[in-house]
This record gives C-alpha cells, structure tokens and sequence, in this order.
C-alpha cells in the first residue's frame, strides 16, 4: 500500500467527495487494504472463537485448531517426504502423500474433502459476489443451490443410456438454470416493484426447501420407494462426474474442482471484460448515475440476480453429480453452504481470488469440524460446527467494521 | 359510491363466495359461490376499465380465489368440511402463530422508525428462544426465563447498534452477522448444556390466562377463553406502541431521528441515544416473540427453530407501511396462513401426497406475494438504513 494508493482518500469531514455510504467506503477500503483488512478480520474472529473454547470447555484453543487444521488435511501441504503413488505395477513415489489408502497418512484423504467443500463454497460465494457487485444482497444463495441440486437428481437418476457426456452437461445446465430461474424471480422484483431482494431471497429458499421436501419425503412423488427413508433416486453411473484424485465410491475429488475454478475465470471476465459487466458494476457503484449515464438500472438488477443464482445453481448440480449422487429430505433441511458464500464473498471481498480463498478457509472449516474428521475427545464435532457458525457470524460482523479500520487508517495518514 | 368503495366490495364479495359455501353456512349448490364469484371479478374489470387499476386487480383476484375454493368446496361433503373449518380453532391458531411474529414486527417498527434497517430480528428471536427456555430451566420460573431472554435479545441489539450507529457499519449485512451469530451461539449452548438429549420436558411455561365465566359465551369463550399470557400482551403491545409512536413526544423524536436525522439534531434531539434505544427495544421484543415460541408455544427448543419468522415479521412491518395496527394485521394474515396449512393438508388426505409439506410453504409464498405487491406503495422512513455522523 503505496501513499500514491490512498491520496484519493478525502480527509476533510464536510468535503462532499467524503465517503459516506457503504459502498463508498467499501471501494475505497478496495483499492487501499488488499489483503491485510481480510486477514485481521479472519484472525480478530479466530481469536474471539478460541476464547469461546477456553471460556466452555477449559481446553487451550490452539490445541483445537491445530486438530480443524490437521483435520481439513491442510497439513498436507507439510508432508513432504517420499510417498508411494500406489498405482497398480508401479514403484513411482511422489513428494507428497497421494494415496488416499496410505496408512501412514490421512492427510490426502482430508484434504481431498476439504476441496470437494471449497469447490461448493467457490461458486456459493461467486453467488453472492456477483450481485453484491450490482448492490444487491443475495442472501437467497441457499434456495438456489438446493434447486440446482433438486434438478441435476432429477435429470441424473433419470435419462439412463443417454451418453454421459451429455447427461452430465444437461444436469449441470438445467441445475444452473434452476438457480438463475430462482434467483431470477427476486431479481425481478426488485427490478419491477422494488421489492427488497434480500426478503424475497429467504422467503423463496424456504418455499425452495419445503418444494424440495414435499418431493423427497415419504410418499412424496419423486421419492426412492425402494429404500423406506425419504431419499431421492440415486444418479445413474453415467451421469456421474469424473473423479481425479482418490477412491470414486468414497467420495473422490471430482472434476467439478476445475469447473469451480473455471467460474472464478468466468466470473473476473464476466464483470471486467463484458458490457453486462460494466452496466453490473455501474449499477454497484451508484445506480442513480448509472440510470443517468444511460445503463437500464431494471435490467441490470435481473440479470445480476440471475447470474448470481446461475452460479449457485451450478453448485448445487456439482454436488450432486460429483459426489452426493442423491439428495435426502435431512441434507435439504440442513444444509448451509449457500449461507457460508455469504462470508465467503465478504470475506474475498467479492474477487475472484479473494473468493477462491475465502472458500479454502470455510471449506477447510467445515471439514476440519466435520464429525468425521474432528477427534470427540478433543473437542465435540456439533459444537464444532456451531463454532464455524459463530466465526462466521463474526467475519461477516467484522467485514463491516474492517472497511471503516481501513478508512481511519487511511485518514490518520493523511493527517 | 367511490370506486376505491367499491373495489372493497369486490374484495368482500370474493370472501363471501368461499364463505357461503363453507361451515356454518355449507351452501350445496355450486352455482351459487361461482355467480357471487362472477359478480366480484366483474365489478373487479368494471372498475379495471374505468381507471381504478389496483382495487379493481384486487377484486378480481378475490373473485377468482373465492370462486375457486367455494366451488371446490361446494364438491366435498360436508363432514369433511366441518372437520376442517373449524372457525373458532383457525382464529385460535391464528392467534398462536402471529404472536411471534406481532411482537417481532414491532420491535422492527421502532428500530426502522429510528432509522436503523433491522434485518437481525430473526436472530434476536432465536436468541430470546432459546436465552428463554434456559433461563426458565435453570431458574425454575417462566418469568425469569423471559427476563433473561430480553436482556439476551437485547444484548444482540446492542451488538447490531454499535456496528450501525458507532461504526456506521452496512446495517443489511450487520444484521446478517447478528442472524449468524444467534445461530452459531444458541446452537453452541444449546448443545454445549442439553446435547443430544435436548430440552427438558417440565419446563416452566408461560401460563394461559383463563377467562372463567367468559369462557362460556358463545365462540367468543372458544377462541379467546384460555388464551397464552403473550397472546394478549402481543395485542397490548399494538396499541400501546401506536400511542407511544404517534402521540407522545418520545414518539414524535424517535420518528423525526428516522426521518431527518440533522433536523433532529439540530433541535437538540440526541441522535445516537435515540438509535441506541430503539434498536435495543427491538432486540428486546423479538426476543419477547422468540421466548413465546420456546417457553409459550412449543415448550421445547431446537436449533434454528425460528425459521425464517423474523423475516416474515419484516415483510409484516414493510406491508403494514411501518405502522403497528398494519403491521399487526399483515401478521395476522400470515399467522392465518401458518393455521391454514396444517387443515388443508387435512383438507387433502385423500390425495395420497405428503401435501402437508408442500403447504408449510404457504406462509411463505403469501409474504413474498405480499412484498411484490405492496412495495413502492408504501413508504419507509427516510433515512432509514443511512448512517447518521454528527458535524
């Protein structure tokens, strides 16, 4: 952070060009704090976590972050040493643990959830980046990612013989259509009659999850009668993602991986080298300017919501075609992922690589936390996961502040 | 007669062509609902054609469900039909689900009036919930419990209110932060004291208030007869806010600090204490609504068990024009559709469908119709999600 950087920050409290609105200060807090306000905030919520876990249960804090980070597998990345690939006729080792059958080591296998987590929690958080860049709070990403999934079981179990490349496109375009068609519904109303986006957003995810119960439950039209318990039908072989790394029957990484970052790609292009970018970000900045400079605001609102929801969508389908393979009444109620891209989007402040990384540091969270992979003796999985809520809720507190951290920084230097 | 006049004519004509043919009435003839039916979407184009556009759809609308759910019950027999209009026991439940959601929506009232958008109801709801039901276990007594769980909802307020006020912090997205803050903290507790097990079952509750004699009269005595102590504090609190609001001078301040903040100022008002209070009383009230459901309505609690209803309760305030007899009939109209859906599930046994479920969305899909159809009609406060700094 240069001087040059932050000489366009106003210092004089009346002067008009003085940041007033969030979006405002966000901007300038944007272009001023790169990645350091995103890392105080993420450790000012760490450490306020770690102080819940001394105050409840009298264990010493790091001790179980150190047991989430071994648990996301991150310590994979200090693994080195000499590790057998184990593939069939073949004595090649590899730097780092690959195996997920390995003895030695868990780490692959963790690591290799953690991914399939942050692959779901990049685009989520592209969801919510999109429209927050148009000054629209998605909050709705929920409902869409449970559409998308809704459909993609649908079209997967479904469709049996169809060659699997095309099953696989038509599942994830229609769940990405479901989601844009979902998201697309508040954006409309916020272009039509101004509803406000965030009200419609929670309202259709929860006629989104009771639609999606009613079909999976027991005696729902669309339920596995086979299996008694209120499940979808599964995915046929054919409409499975590809898995690259790891055991297909146990939850592999799937290629879904590479579609994620590709989304990050599409997204920075979408916004930066797109006139539909362009009108998005205008409209962010200040719609009323934008209407004046000739950008139809309406339109721009739909079409923000509908992207926003097309990636949300997307996830859903991934999930489902890469590693779900159907959809139980107990994962609709339950799930949050479209929550977390909320954080995850704050937190990246709406960049493609601030998002990417964001989504590592959630879905390295939820893993780490999972009753899988978290000791009980160490710390309770189901506290666990209420301590990402917690840390969540405080991130998305802090982004707030953090741009005000920023603004004050930047003022006393000018002073 | 004007045509706004007639336009609620049509409305009502449109009710009274359901009406008829349900309990006590049970018309048998179909042809009657569909003429009343007919009269009200004709009067509804009638008044379409000649200018009054909005009461004229609402006519029309009314006509067209009226018409609908008369002639569809002029088709099933009546035993079916006194099981399920039963009225006494839907206004009863109506009753039971709006409360949460009148004590929430005025709580949202006056932090929106101050200026201060309060999208973290649903989580001082939650944490009034559970804050609520803990308090009540571990003291042995409702009325502490629901003490504790105003201070508790307040205490989330005031998180909120140091972010938006001091901060001047985005208020939609604080208010998010405090939703997922509730989640994270009554769900920590909650399984950090109760675990697996849950909630104790001999909670002390929220007692009913019984009428005695009253209880008799007429269906009068069945609905309001033994009704929850927050039922009628719930309809206390309409009427005490609206005087409060509209003819105190504490009213009077904390609207012109929602409206024109300097102007306020400027005249001495302080603007800050004025915010604080207001989205504190609102902390305070939803955790009110939240404390209902645990320890009044369910006697139980369990993680995210709000459920969205802060959220309706905002729809409420936004559709009842940040006014509390608005805002507490929007919540009776929603409360209406939450006691609805359990009896039209009823309604559809026969369908060999879990319709059940599918009618747990209607409360939802009302508000979201709701909020598409009022908003731009009615007006927030003018300074309402906007920072106040002092000069």
């Amino acid at each position: 952070m240069t001087d040059e950087e932050t000489s366009d920050v106003p210092s004089e409290p009346n002067s008009p060009a003085e940041p007033s609105g969030f979006i405002d200060r966000y901007t300038l807090s944007q272009r001023a704090a790169g990645l350091i306000a995103p890392v105080i905030t993420a450790g000012i919520a760490f450490l306020l976590g770690g102080v819940v876990i001394l105050a409840s249960t009298g264990k010493a804090p790091w001790g179980v972050y150190a047991e989430i980070f071994k648990g996301a597998g991150l310590s994979w990345f200090f693994e080195v040493g000499n590790y057998r690939i184990g593939l069939p006729w073949s004595d090649a080792t590899v730097w780092f643990p690959w195996n997920v059958n390995d003895i030695e080591s868990q780490a692959a296998t963790n690591l290799q959830q953690t991914l399939i987590t942050t692959t779901t929690l990049m685009l989520t958080g592209l969801a919510v980046a999109f429209a927050f860049r148009c000054g629209l709070f998605n909050i709705g990403g929920q409902g869409q990612y449970l559409s998308g999934a809704i459909l993609a079981v649908i079209i997967g179990s479904n469709l049996d013989g169809l060659s699997p490349f095309l099953h696989v496109t038509l599942a994830l375009v229609l769940g990405t259509l479901a989601g844009a068609l979902i998201a697309g519904i508040a954006g409309y109303l916020k272009a039509t009659v101004g509803a406000h986006e965030v009200i419609s957003t929670i309202m259709l995810n929860w006629i989104v999850i009771w639609v999606g119960v009613f079909l999976f439950t027991l005696g729902g039209p669309l339920q596995n009668e086979a299996t008694g318990s209120p499940i979808s039908h599964d995915v046929v072989e054919g409409a499975k993602l590809p898995v690259f790394w790891g055991d297909p029957l146990l939850q592999g990484l799937h290629i879904g991986f590479f579609i994620a970052l590709a989304a990050l790609v599409v997204y920075w292009a979408i916004l930066n080298r797109t006139t539909l970018g362009y009108g998005v970000r205008a409209v962010g900045f200040n719609p009323e300017a934008a209407r004046y400079g000739g950008i139809n605001v309406s339109r721009n609102y739909f079409l923000a919501m509908a992207v926003s929801g097309a990636f949300a969508g997307l996830a859903g389908a991934i999930d489902i075609l890469g590693w779900q393979f159907r959809i139980s009444q107990g994962d609709i109620l339950t799930s949050s992922v479209g929550f977390v891209g909320i954080a995850v989007a704050l937190l990246g402040r709406n960049t493609a690589i601030g998002v990417g990384l964001g989504a590592l540091l959630f879905g390295s969270l939820l893993t780490g936390t999972s009753t899988r992979n978290l000791d009980p003796e160490i710390f309770k999985p189901e506290l666990a996961s209420n301590l990402t809520l917690l840390i969540q809720g405080l991130i998305v507190l802090f982004v707030g502040a953090d741009v005000l951290v920023v603004w004050l920084i930047a003022k006393a230097r000018r002073k | 007669m004007t045509p706004r006049r007639l336009g609620w004519l049509g409305i009502a004509l449109g009710c009274l062509a359901a009406f008829v043919a349900l309990p006590p009435f049970t018309v048998r003839q179909a042809v009657i609902p569909i003429v009343i039916g007919i009269a009200a979407i004709a009067l509804g184009v009638y008044l379409v054609t000649t200018g009054e556009r909005r009461f004229g759809w609402y006519a029309v609308a009314a006509g067209a469900i009226g018409l609908a759910l008369g002639w569809g019950a002029t088709r099933s027999s009546t035993s079916n039909l006194e099981e399920v209009v039963v009225w006494t026991a839907l206004f009863g439940a109506t009753l039971r689900y709006a409360t949460p959601l009148v004590f929430a929506s005025i709580g949202g009232m006056f932090s929106e009036r101050s200026g201060v958008v309060n999208i973290g109801l649903e989580g001082m709801m939650l944490t009034g919930a559970f804050f609520g039901i803990w308090g009540a276990d571990k003291t042995g007594s409702w009325a502490l419990g629901l003490l504790i769980a105003i201070f508790a909802g307040g205490a989330m307020a005031l998180i909120h209110a140091f972010f938006a006020i001091h901060l001047r912090a985005d208020q939609i997205i604080g208010g998010t932060a405090i939703n997922f803050l509730a989640l994270g903290i009554s769900g920590y507790l909650f399984i950090d004291v109760y675990g697996q097990e849950g909630t104790p079952s001999d909670i002390s509750a929220i007692p009913n208030i019984s009428l005695g004699p009253l209880k008799d009269v007429p269906f009068f005595g069945d609905i309001f007869g033994e009704l929850n102590l927050m039922i009628w504090l719930a309809i206390a609190l309409v009427f005490v806010s609206w005087v409060v609001m509209f003819k105190t001078s504490i009213g009077l301040r904390l609207r012109s600090v929602g409206e024109h903040p300097r102007a306020a100022d400027t005249v001495g008002i302080n603007v800050f204490r004025t915010r604080y209070a207001a989205v504190v009383l609102s902390g305070m009230l939803a955790a009110m609504g939240g404390a209902y459901l645990s320890i009044g309505f369910l006697g139980s609690f369990n993680e995210n068990m709000t459920a969205g209803r802060g959220f309706i309760a905002l729809a409420a305030l936004i559709f009842g024009n940040w006014r509390p007899f608005g805002a507490a009939a929007a919540c009776l109209l929603f409360g209406f559709s939450s006691a609805l859906a359990p009896r039209l599930a009823e309604y559809s046994k026969s369908a060999d469908l879990p319709l059940d479920v599918l009618f747990q969305a209607l409360p939802y899909v009302l508000t979201l119709i709701a909020v598409a159809g009022v908003i731009g009609r009615s007006v927030p406060p003018a300074a309402v999600g906007r920072p106040y700094r002092k000069q």
